[in-house]
């Protein structure tokens, strides 16, 4: 781990979990990261290296899917969620944009903003649908249509829009670019920046597409089989050989038939780092 | 068929059909509430009814309270039955096979049954009539007055609940959590909440259901036996579909009225069912039931 990047609580520290499904599959094995307040963290990694398990752990979804943190600590704000109840952390300002962003298909956009809207309970604070419509203007005019036939990329500015509904400190967004069409990726991760920078919500990037994550992130990590192996500024990691081989495919000239002994030299190395 | 065929009398068949399926189709309601909101088949639905029209029947005749108060505790008791019942029988269950759950909603119809045996006694209650009896007539068409009166209660409460899912920011968290609970709860509602509100509702209806059932028939614990009748109805409506529950009870309303009529009580029990054989063959999602939106 690098040294402290900003003064006072981090927005969320992660630290050393273990995360066990059906009490006997261990995905996570002492995953540790940290989002400095105000900043966007990419996590990236391949499939089943566990992020979206991490996401889960955090906004306190692992028990609906049979699943626990056997050990280590979660704190928000530097307060330790590890068992809070999902409802209640978007209630304290967790927004999480599930994996394949999950629109409540027969609801209408603006149904969908209600129902998000229950993350401010307790908050006193009231629901702005204009301030999300000011974000997404495709929304505005779709307001009054059932979710389910919005388009792939409207239906993921619709999870980020209701997320955002919530007023989050921390944003939780799981592959924002997943089935999208590259226009339409870059068209969202400007608005993640955006909504970054205007409304001060520190996020949690979970992507498989590193290049548009580093592109707006300030820090990184990089897991493989429920740890990270590699983290650091973006800007470094991009430079990083091993980054670019295997996350940015660039970098040395890549044939595919030595590809596999490399694998393993690269498993090596990665021990070596971490 | 010699005889000049007989209009007047096919008439008032039918639209007695369509009145009486108001009740039907409020039965429905109790039905697609619970399985829209929490994907289980509720067989103690009848039971809901049996219960509700027992407590009405205690407060009002036996304690001699009056009605609007009797309907008022009868109402609040149900529900905390209902919520009593998603708590300590269906919460432990969520995440069990579909088969157990059914099987644990038959079990408890059973206990609730014998329960209402032990505390009341199987005997016959006659109920006062709560409905006003004059007779609607439409030209030499007669109604009954209980029929209509229950139909418009009927219509009152499906679209009560209907505004409050459409309207109400409970409401729609409640439409949203049935539709994806993991979602709904990382947006921020509370889950267990909107399912056991969902349980208390159906609770409301069923109770509502009975005691109108109850007060046109008479009270004993037999009286569940009719939401049986009305499975016939949710599968044609389309288990999800609080409009499929609506159609669906007028549409069996009018079948059992016209056989009732034509071909006698007997078989008035079978023809709904074979109706919704024959309408299942060719939609299988029922009348109105959701297939997945599939975008792609």
């Amino acid at each position: 781990m690098s040294e402290a990047r900003t003064a006072g609580p981090a927005a969320l520290a992660v630290e050393n979990i273990e995360v066990v499904y059906h009490h006997t599959v261990q995905v996570l094995r002492g995953l540790s990261l940290t989002v400095p307040t105000g900043q966007i963290v990419a996590l990236l990694g391949s499939n089943g290296a566990g992020k979206t398990t991490t996401l889960k752990a955090i906004s306190g979804l692992l028990p609906m899917e049979v699943g626990a943190i056997r050990g280590g600590q979660i704190h928000y704000q530097g307060e330790r969620i590890n068992d809070v109840a999902p409802h209640l952390l978007a209630r304290r300002g967790i927004g999480h944009v599930r994996e394949g962003r999950h629109v409540f298909e027969d609801l209408t956009v603006d149904e969908n903003l209600i129902a998000a809207g229950s993350a401010l309970i307790g908050r006193n604070i009231k629901p702005e649908p204009e301030l999300i419509y000011e974000y997404f203007p495709r929304l505005k005019e779709r307001r009054s249509q059932v979710a389910g036939y919005l388009s792939g990329g409207e239906q993921q500015m619709l999870a980020i829009g209701r997320a955002l509904l919530g007023k989050p400190s921390l944003m939780l967004l799981d592959e924002p670019s997943l089935g999208l069409a590259p226009l339409v990726v870059e068209q969202i991760f400007e608005i993640i920046a955006r909504i970054n920078r205007e409304q001060g919500v520190s996020m949690l990037l979970v992507e498989q597409n590193a290049m548009a994550a580093f592109g707006i992130a300030q820090y990184g990590y990089i897991m493989e089989s429920g740890k990270v192996v590699i983290d650091g500024p973006t800007d470094k990691l991009v430079k990083d050989p091993d980054v670019q081989r295997f996350y940015l495919g660039y970098g040395e000239k890549s044939d595919a038939l030595a590809s596999f002994r490399d694998v393993k030299h690269y498993k090596r190395r990665k021990r070596w780092l971490s | 068929m010699n005889a000049p065929f007989d209009w007047i009398a096919l008439a008032e068949f039918a639209l007695i059909g369509v009145f009486s399926g108001g009740l039907l189709a409020l039965i429905a309601l109790g039905f697609v509430l619970i399985y829209k909101g929490t994907g289980v088949i509720n067989f103690a639905m009848g039971e809901f009814m049996m219960l509700g029209a027992y407590f009405f029947y205690t407060s009002h005749v036996m304690w001699k309270l009056p009605m609007w108060l009797s309907l008022a505790l009868t109402l609040a008791a149900v529900a905390a039955v209902a919520a009593l019942i998603e708590r300590a029988i269906l919460r432990p269950l969520a995440g069990q096979p579909v088969i157990s759950i059914l099987m644990a909603t038959i079990g408890l119809a059973s206990a609730l049954h014998g329960v209402v045996d032990a505390v009341w006694g199987g005997n016959n209650y006659e109920m006062p009539p709560l409905l006003p009896r004059k007779a609607f007539t439409f030209g030499e068409i007669l109604i009954p007055g209980q029929v209509v009166w229950s139909f418009i209660l009927a219509a009152l409460i499906i679209t009560a609940f209907t505004l409050y899912f459409r309207y109400s920011r409970t409401g729609i968290a409640m439409r949203a959590a049935a539709s994806d609970p993991m979602t709904a709860y990382v947006l921020g509602i509370d889950v267990r909440r909107t399912q056991r509100l969902t349980w208390m509702f159906a609770g409301v209806v069923g109770a509502v259901a009975g005691i109108v059932v109850g007060s046109m028939t008479s009270l004993s614990p037999a009286l569940g036996g009719a939401a049986l009748g009305v499975l016939a109805v949710i599968i044609l409506g389309g288990l999800d579909s609080i409009a499929g529950a609506i159609v669906a009870g007028l549409i069996i309303g009018v079948i059992e009225s016209l056989t009732a009529g034509y071909l006698g009580g007997k078989v008035r029990d079978i023809v709904p069912y074979v109706t919704v054989l024959l309408i299942l063959l060719v939609k299988p999602y029922g009348l109105f039931g959701t297939r997945q939106i599939e975008r792609l």
